[in-house]
């Protein structure tokens, strides 16, 4: 809104005299392409995962007479770690309703909550790997384990990184409250967020489902 | 060619002044319980049909449980990220189609030609050896 108003005289000026060049950027607002750019940086991170998924695709059959995703994987585990990553999208989906009523308060509360659903996700996700490092099924035992565990640790390093993310939103929003640059780094992050989520849905499907089915 | 391009430029910036107090098309409540909903269908029915084998046979179960994957990615981009044609001055649609075929030749490709080659390997399996 602000940058509409200062663009008005400067636009105004610049059709009245013979004009030499273009200035460009005074007509992009502060972080006017920021979506873009991070969009840009969602696809590649999108390639990222294509290509881990293809690695465990290539070698999610190799099991060197190891133990195979229907003795590891426990279904309902993976489900229930499903449900707390659905749960925390659609959290951060209120927080953002919040932030756009300029509720700071119920905005911070919706993304506590948020952040516990993710820690939930991350301790059971963790606790599975511990399990199955238990049992002998390390990354190095099998090709299909070296890509499960890059693959899905992969995934969820980043949902470490979100948590970290949202921490430090959570301390911006309570010192500086929901100005501009905050209500758009929260935009990131929720698009990050649901990102996860939709990579999420890949793994569940194609490592666990598909894992136990083969 | 020129004024046309300038026009074309000029409603673009007033588009992306729009944008800079909202940023993204309006989150409402009804678009992400939808999302929620759809979303909880769509996981839901993938893990039952695994867990309980309804459909019996394996390889029918991995074609349903794709396409539903499938349908449920179609869902959180269009209600949790809020993806339209029109978002960003359709660049972000443009990147995601362009980032869909990289994935598609990617993974497609990539077990196509290793599933070619594991066939013409010597077999591991002592059992599969003439």
């Amino acid at each position: 809104m602000t940058t509409a108003t200062a663009n008005a005289p400067a636009a105004g000026a610049a059709t009245d005299g013979p004009v030499f060049y273009v200035a460009d950027e005074h007509e992009h607002g502060e972080g006017g392409s920021t979506y873009l750019g991070f969009w840009l940086y969602l696809m590649s991170d999108c390639l990222v995962f294509a290509v881990l998924f293809a690695t465990y695709g290539v070698l999610g059959g190799n099991y060197a007479a190891g133990p195979a995703p229907k003795d590891l994987f426990d279904l309902s585990l993976v489900a229930l770690n499903t449900t707390m990553l659905l749960l925390s999208s659609i959290t951060y989906g209120f927080a953002v309703l919040e932030m756009q009523k300029n509720h700071t308060q119920r905005m911070l509360l919706w993304l506590l909550v948020t952040m516990v659903f993710g820690g939930a996700f991350l301790f059971i996700e963790l606790s599975e790997f511990a399990h199955m490092i238990h049992e002998g099924a390390t990354p190095q035992r099998s090709a299909f384990l070296s890509s499960f565990f890059t693959l899905v640790g992969t995934h969820g390093l980043h949902v470490t990184f979100g948590i970290i993310w949202m921490i430090t939103l959570m301390v911006q929003v309570w010192k500086f409250g929901l100005n501009e640059a905050n209500k758009r780094r929260l935009l990131c992050l929720s698009m990050f967020w649901h990102f996860l989520d939709v990579v999420w849905i890949g793994v569940f499907t194609f490592v666990y489902l598909m894992g136990v089915l083969r | 060619m020129s004024t046309d391009a300038h026009a074309g430029h000029d409603h673009k910036a007033s588009g992306h002044g729009d944008h800079s107090h909202d940023g993204h098309p309006e989150s409402t409540l009804s678009g992400y319980l939808t999302g929620f909903v759809l979303s909880v269908i769509l996981t839901a029915i993938p893990f039952w049909l695994v867990m309980t084998g309804q459909l019996g046979n394996n390889g029918l179960t991995t074609v349903v449980i794709l396409a539903l994957g499938a349908i449920q990615i179609v869902v959180h981009m269009v209600y949790f990220l809020h993806m339209t044609p029109s978002s960003e001055g359709g660049w972000s649609l443009l990147a995601l189609i362009f980032t869909i075929i990289l994935v598609v030749i990617t993974l497609s490709g990539s077990l196509w030609v290793m599933y070619h080659l594991t066939t013409n390997m010597m077999p591991m399996d002592p059992s599969k050896l003439p």
